[in-house]
């Protein structure tokens, strides 16, 4: 087991800095293949061509990508120093840099942002693991009723709304027009029930959408899992319903759902970007497109790397929990 | 990647949105309406267009309370140096003193000088090179030591660090500098670090200018944000943005970059030393959203005052607001102008019939409804001088009727034209145009359908947003891709031609890359104008000479004007001395808004 | 093959008294599927009895009814039928003085594991993977014993070390796919006895398991049987199997018996056709290779569409002996063709003597 875990940090380490080298990429060449300076948009409305060179300097886009990466890694494992136009910085480590439009460092908004989108992110999974695995499990045990076809109709509509949609309508019912929730984001330091009242319309909102997904994913397992021989096993042995469901039905059940969860958890604390758009959350998801739209490498690199070592982490947690559940997984 | 076609996905986005809207809309009307029409109404808002170039309810005004913006986007830096957006402008007067700074007053007095940490304007000699200030006493920096000519000196100085301090203006490095001999304070020899020849600073009250060349708008420059005094000690270069030091009114308590930011009263400025700012709020706080239409339902709501970013509302937020809370809204002019540009450098436009036949062949209400209309879009443009601008004659100036006889395109005007272009049948074009801005491809969209109907097929390519000096900005680009038509808008940085059309028009600003003369022109008529302007003391020779730049650009064909662009800004029932200045383009002047009650 | 045992079970003709007399007895029990395409009759009118200390052999082709029936007699088609599509039953099935179809669910639960408990074809997947077997031992205990953990453990290896498993203290703790086959099945066995339960069924206990494992697996429900003294069903497509064990056998087809009896009877005297296919097509040890094996032709009937009249007839190589077509339009009820024994065919019970004894008897 111990071996395992190592090749498979090993394993993660090496994905890491692939997916760097990729962000770097395209960041460096498809503008290059498309004919645009990047360091034109980093000056005024009158670019002085000095001035553009300088940028070009001062941000290193002069460097080649193999060294641009290097110096990255380096700086978050030792520190590094900046020299530019007189301007020497030592930024310690770790450092992830220094962002190209505001100059703040990243790695403060990284761990600041963090705690939100994480927030976010548990509260929301608490929510739909809850109410879709509830829901999915109802579903398979009324199969063919009313309440079934009703619970997978919503469930569709989950999955198929879109966040902007849902968020801006729960916005417009319940802050706008009943007024009953402030939903505005006050974080959680400053004040426990604003800061549930700014989070509770974006958790239903992304849980919702992810619920409908659980439910559906839940249903067909436990269908599935409620046909096994060792279920039947369970009542001749006259178990009550409710331990065959609730103990040995669900202990199979949860094994891919699980798996959901882990890949979901891991992709969204890189950042659920429209929920946290559309609700205006300072987590990473709304760093990284305000990056992206103003060319913020720093910051698109600092927060890929959270996300690719979420998602990694997640995966690695994943595993573990497999084998912890499944013992014939052990072995392997 | 740089250029995109809508999507369907981004149509079902856009459909998504519209559903929503209606339903916001529908979800608003819940909502206690006050829509008293024009007059004032019973929760106190002055009126609509009540604060639009006059003061509304000055009288109310109470010092203290915590006064409450909001914002989709934020500055591109709080540094005096390298601000360069119009909002960070205006709200920089909290934090920062210029020698002179625009006048705290509604309309077109908003855009005229007052002495502000300067005892009173310059004295200029007869040559026009040298400008002489005097610094006020009691003017002070946030820890309370006195702001000296050698720090306005630094201030200024730090514009030559461009390698360090890129993003604003650089007017005074050109005007003082032209050759570019000064390095800029960082690499600075001298001890002192105030090694630029053109500034001299005799004693720490004394500041004189000595200009290579005369430049009339040399002091509309030394009140631009980028003049403002930084303390050696203080200047923490790139990271300066982050917590400029105060020497004004309000010192940074907080900033988070794209979250929030905190002013508190900066207790060592004395209000007998500054003749411009009230400081009525004990506190100033910004908020930052990603979603503006969430942002523009909150300002509804009342739980922010003001926009920071005046740039109107979202087309949700003011259908609302339009219906039930109109005397909530200014309706001001913004100083933009929209507009098509024609390059030269692409066939056919080198031919100034065939720019015309695109004039004349053009819908002009269509291009304003795309725009917003006459209210949120503003009145159709039918010249290049915003009417913000000395010299600017509005929509008396209509070349080509615009406004008039050819408002819904003259398709006879345009086939002569072409004719005279020698492509009868039309030709073949495309139009470039930001793709971040829906109502900029809205107007593209507008102009494709009016051309195709004189036989001007032209194809929409829309670009990256983000990488627009790199795309359009670069002449050699615009050749290549053939793009006949770029779809822009400029505002002045200061109000006078010099500051709104130099970089457009003068044939010495075409450059490789940023470029902003995108028609190129090189007309030696109109570089000649621009340099009797800047030797002009004259204020009324200044303004015709204006008027006759405008003129020579406007019939060379190489614009066409959209509209004089118009705002719908949100004006919270609660805030009291609130006008809009020309000085900051119809923007509410920041820095004396006041609150109606302290709590 | 062996000596059957003498003293067959009380195999009677059904009787419509309300008081039963034997161990269990089950009366005219009907279990119909509704779907799609039809009501699938898996079980229509089945009756018969078993006192305690028996063993039972329900034979019959997959399909014929057999292990619906001890699905039914456990209660298990009930319990755990979601949604709108549940299994109708009717009949009465008496255990021990109580009619099973008719008592509280819960009360039939608590009786579940208990007073009957079943073995599965397949232990692999009648086992939860998740579990160890110990844990499942204990917990089939602890249902209907009031006992700590530790004292339930102390029995589950008692009871793992009774069916023959070693280091039983050891094994307690291994997983069901760290056994093997055979030793999955004894597990199961544990299992299931660990309540000493009086009715044990047993359905095709040895079908997934290979041949020496199999008469291991014969020989212990045997022993145990004789031990525990339980009443014990074997469900099996397999005649061999429970040649050794069953004192009486019945014979199934199409949801129906076609012939039952003593197990001597059935075997040395079948009077069915189709129990002579099955005879025919059963490997023997003590025959030739070049007559034996010898199936039944064609495939079993659709439950949905029985054939009109014998549900045999269609495979039936003397369905045009009985006179006028009788067997393609009349159904075929028991009928006594000897001491406990009875059988459904429309051939005379000289016909069959017959056929049996110069046709089917030599060749097997």
């Amino acid at each position: 087991m111990l071996t395992y875990l190592i090749r498979r940090l090993f394993a993660a380490a090496v994905m890491l800095v692939v997916i760097m080298v990729v962000v770097f990429s395209i960041f460096f060449l498809v503008p290059k293949w498309v004919g645009v300076d990047i360091a034109t948009s980093f000056v005024g409305k009158q670019a002085d061509p000095a001035a553009v060179e300088a940028v070009r300097t001062k941000l290193g886009l002069g460097e080649p990508i193999y060294v641009q990466v290097w110096e990255f890694f380096k700086g978050i494992f030792a520190g590094r120093t900046y020299a530019a136009g007189g301007d020497v910085t030592h930024c310690s480590a770790p450092c992830f840099g220094y962002s190209f439009r505001s100059e703040q460092a990243i790695w403060p908004v990284l761990t600041d942002r963090f705690p939100v989108t994480l927030g976010l992110a548990l509260g929301a999974a608490l929510l739909w693991l809850v109410f879709g695995v509830a829901a999915g499990v109802l579903s398979a045990l009324k199969r063919g009723t009313l309440w079934d076809r009703g619970a997978m109709v919503v469930a569709l509509g989950g999955v198929s709304l879109p966040i902007y949609f849902t968020g801006l309508l729960s916005l417009a019912i319940f802050s706008y027009g009943l007024g009953w929730i402030d939903g505005q984001y006050v974080p959680l330091e400053e004040s426990f029930s604003g800061w549930l009242g700014g989070m509770i319309l974006p958790w239903v909102t992304l849980a919702f959408l992810y619920a409908a997904m659980y439910a559906r994913i839940t249903r067909a397992t436990m269908l599935e899992i409620l046909g096994e021989d060792y279920i039947r096993t369970a009542r001749a042995k006259g178990l009550r319903e409710q331990v065959v469901i609730g103990k040995h039905a669900m202990r199979s059940t949860m094994t891919p759902i699980l798996t959901m969860l882990g890949m979901d958890l891991g992709a969204l604390i890189g950042g659920a970007i429209l929920t946290e758009t559309t609700f205006s959350l300072p987590g990473l998801g709304q760093a990284v497109l305000n990056a992206i739209k103003t060319q913020d490498l720093p910051i698109i690199l600092g927060v890929t790397l959270i996300t690719s070592l979420a998602v990694l982490l997640a995966n690695l947690v994943v595993d573990v929990l497999y084998a912890v559940i499944d013992p014939r997984v052990r072995l392997a | 990647m740089t250029t995109q076609r809508t999507s369907g996905r981004r149509k079902q986005a856009m459909a998504a949105a519209a559903v929503v809207a209606a339903l916001l809309t529908t979800a608003a009307c819940g909502g206690g309406g006050n829509g008293d029409g024009d007059g004032g109404s019973k929760d106190g808002a002055a009126g609509f267009d009540a604060a639009n170039n006059k003061v509304a309810q000055a009288d109310l005004a109470k010092k203290g309370g915590t006064l409450k913006f909001a914002g989709a986007q934020d500055a591109d830096s709080w540094d005096t140096t390298r601000g360069y957006y119009g909002f960070m402008w205006n709200f920089s007067r909290y934090y920062a003193r210029q020698l002179v700074t625009n006048k705290a007053e509604p309309g077109k007095a908003g855009a005229e000088l007052a002495p502000d940490l300067a005892t009173g304007l310059a004295e200029v000699s007869d040559d026009g090179k040298t400008y002489k200030y005097t610094l006020r006493d009691d003017v002070t920096w946030e820890d309370g030591k006195p702001i000296t000519s050698k720090d306005v000196k630094y201030g200024i100085e730090r514009v030559w660090a461009q390698d360090v301090l890129a993003g604003g203006p650089v007017y005074l490095k050109d005007v003082l500098d032209p050759k570019g001999e000064y390095q800029g304070p960082y690499k600075d020899k001298s001890k002192d670090k105030l090694g630029l020849k053109a500034i001299e600073t005799p004693d720490d009250k004394t500041i004189i200018f000595k200009l290579p060349k005369a430049n009339s708008d040399f002091e509309e420059m030394l009140a631009l944000v980028s003049a403002s005094p930084v303390r050696q000690d203080k200047d923490t270069k790139s990271k300066y943005g982050l917590h400029p030091f105060s020497s004004g009114p309000y010192k940074f308590e907080s900033y988070e970059p794209g979250k929030s930011l905190k002013l508190v009263r900066n207790e060592n400025w004395k209000q007998s030393s500054d003749p411009i700012r009230k400081a009525y709020p004990d506190a100033i706080t910004v908020n930052f959203f990603s979603n503006a239409n969430d942002m523009d339902q909150r300002l509804i709501n009342g739980d922010y005052h003001l926009d920071i970013n005046q740039t109107g509302m979202s087309p949700q937020g003011r259908t609302t607001a339009l219906k039930e809370h109109k005397a909530n809204l200014d309706n001001p002019v913004s100083g933009y102008i929209r507009y098509a540009v024609f390059p030269q450098s692409v066939k056919p436009f080198d031919n100034e019939h065939c720019r015309k036949a695109v004039i004349y062949g053009a819908d002009h209400v269509s291009l304003q409804t795309a725009r917003g209309g006459p209210i949120a879009g503003g009145d159709i443009g039918t010249n290049m001088l915003p009417p913000s601008v000395p010299g600017s004659e509005g929509q008396k100036y209509d070349p080509f009727e615009l406004a008039t006889a050819n408002k819904s395109g003259n398709v006879a005007k345009a086939k002569e034209e072409l004719k005279a272009c020698g492509q009868p049948n039309g030709f073949k074009t495309t139009i470039a145009v930001r793709n971040n801005k829906p109502v900029e491809v809205a107007t593209a969209e507008s102009l494709q359908a009016s051309l195709k109907k004189v036989g001007i097929n032209a194809e929409i390519e829309q670009y990256d947003g983000s990488q627009t000096s790199g795309i359009i900005g670069s002449p050699s680009n615009v050749e290549k891709k053939k793009f006949g038509i770029i779809i822009m808008g400029w505002g002045p940085d200061f109000p006078t031609v010099q500051g709104f059309g130099l970089p457009l028009w003068d044939s010495s600003y075409i450059l490789e890359s940023g470029n902003n003369n995108y028609a190129l022109i090189k007309d030696k008529t109109i570089d000649g104008l621009f340099d009797d302007y800047v030797n002009t003391l004259d204020d009324a020779e200044k303004t015709k000479i204006a008027t006759e730049i405008n003129h020579k650009v406007m019939e060379g064909g190489y614009y066409l004007p959209f509209v004089f662009e118009k705002f719908i800004n949100w004006r919270s029932s609660d805030l009291a001395n609130v006008y809009t200045s020309d000085g900051y383009s119809g923007m509410y002047d920041f820095v004396n808004l006041g609150l109606k009650s302290s709590k | 093959m062996t000596e059957l045992s003498k003293t067959g079970a009380a195999v009677g003709e059904p009787t419509t008294a309300a008081a039963p007399t034997a161990f269990l007895e089950v009366r005219d029990l009907k279990v119909h599927f509704p779907t799609d395409d039809g009501l699938v009759k898996s079980v229509d009118g089945l009756s018969f009895q078993l006192e305690k200390g028996k063993t039972l052999g329900i034979v019959g082709e997959s399909g014929s009814g057999k292990s619906v029936t001890s699905l039914g007699i456990m209660g298990l088609h009930t319990a755990g039928q979601y949604g709108k599509r549940k299994a109708q039953i009717s009949g009465e099935i008496w255990l021990n003085g109580t009619e099973l179809l008719s008592a509280p669910a819960d009360q039939v639960r608590r009786m579940r594991g208990r007073e009957m408990a079943m073995i599965f074809q397949d232990p692999l997947s009648a086992l939860h993977p998740y579990y160890t077997i110990g844990q499942q031992i204990v917990e089939a205990y602890r249902i209907h014993h009031d006992v700590d953990k530790k004292t339930a453990k102390r029995r589950a290896v008692e009871m793992l070390d009774r069916v023959g498993i070693p280091q039983p203290d050891k094994r307690v703790d291994s997983y069901p796919h760290e056994f093997s086959g055979g030793m999955r099945q004894r597990a199961m066995i544990a299992m299931s006895l660990v309540n000493n339960p009086e009715l044990l069924i047993a359905d095709e206990p040895t079908t997934a398991l290979d041949v020496t494992v199999q008469a291991q697996i014969l020989d212990l429900i045997r022993d145990l049987q004789k031990e525990f003294g339980s009443a014990v069903i074997v469900i099996t497509h397999d005649l061999g199997v429970v040649a050794e064990l069953a004192d009486d056998l019945l014979v199934m087809y199409g949801g129906r018996c076609v012939e039952r009896g003593p197990a001597e009877k059935v075997f040395y005297e079948p009077r069915h056709p189709y129990t002579w296919g099955l005879l025919g097509s059963m490997p023997r040890l003590d025959r030739e290779q070049q007559e034996r094996l010898v199936p039944v032709k064609g495939s079993p009937p659709s439950l949905i569409n029985l054939p009109s009249g014998c549900a045999f007839n269609p495979r039936c190589p003397y369905a045009d002996i009985p006179k006028d077509d009788v067997t393609r339009t009349v159904r075929p009820e028991l009928t006594e063709v000897g001491s406990r024994h009875w059988a459904a065919c429309h051939m005379s019970q000289e016909q069959r003597e017959r056929i049996w004894t110069e046709e089917i008897a030599p060749k097997l």
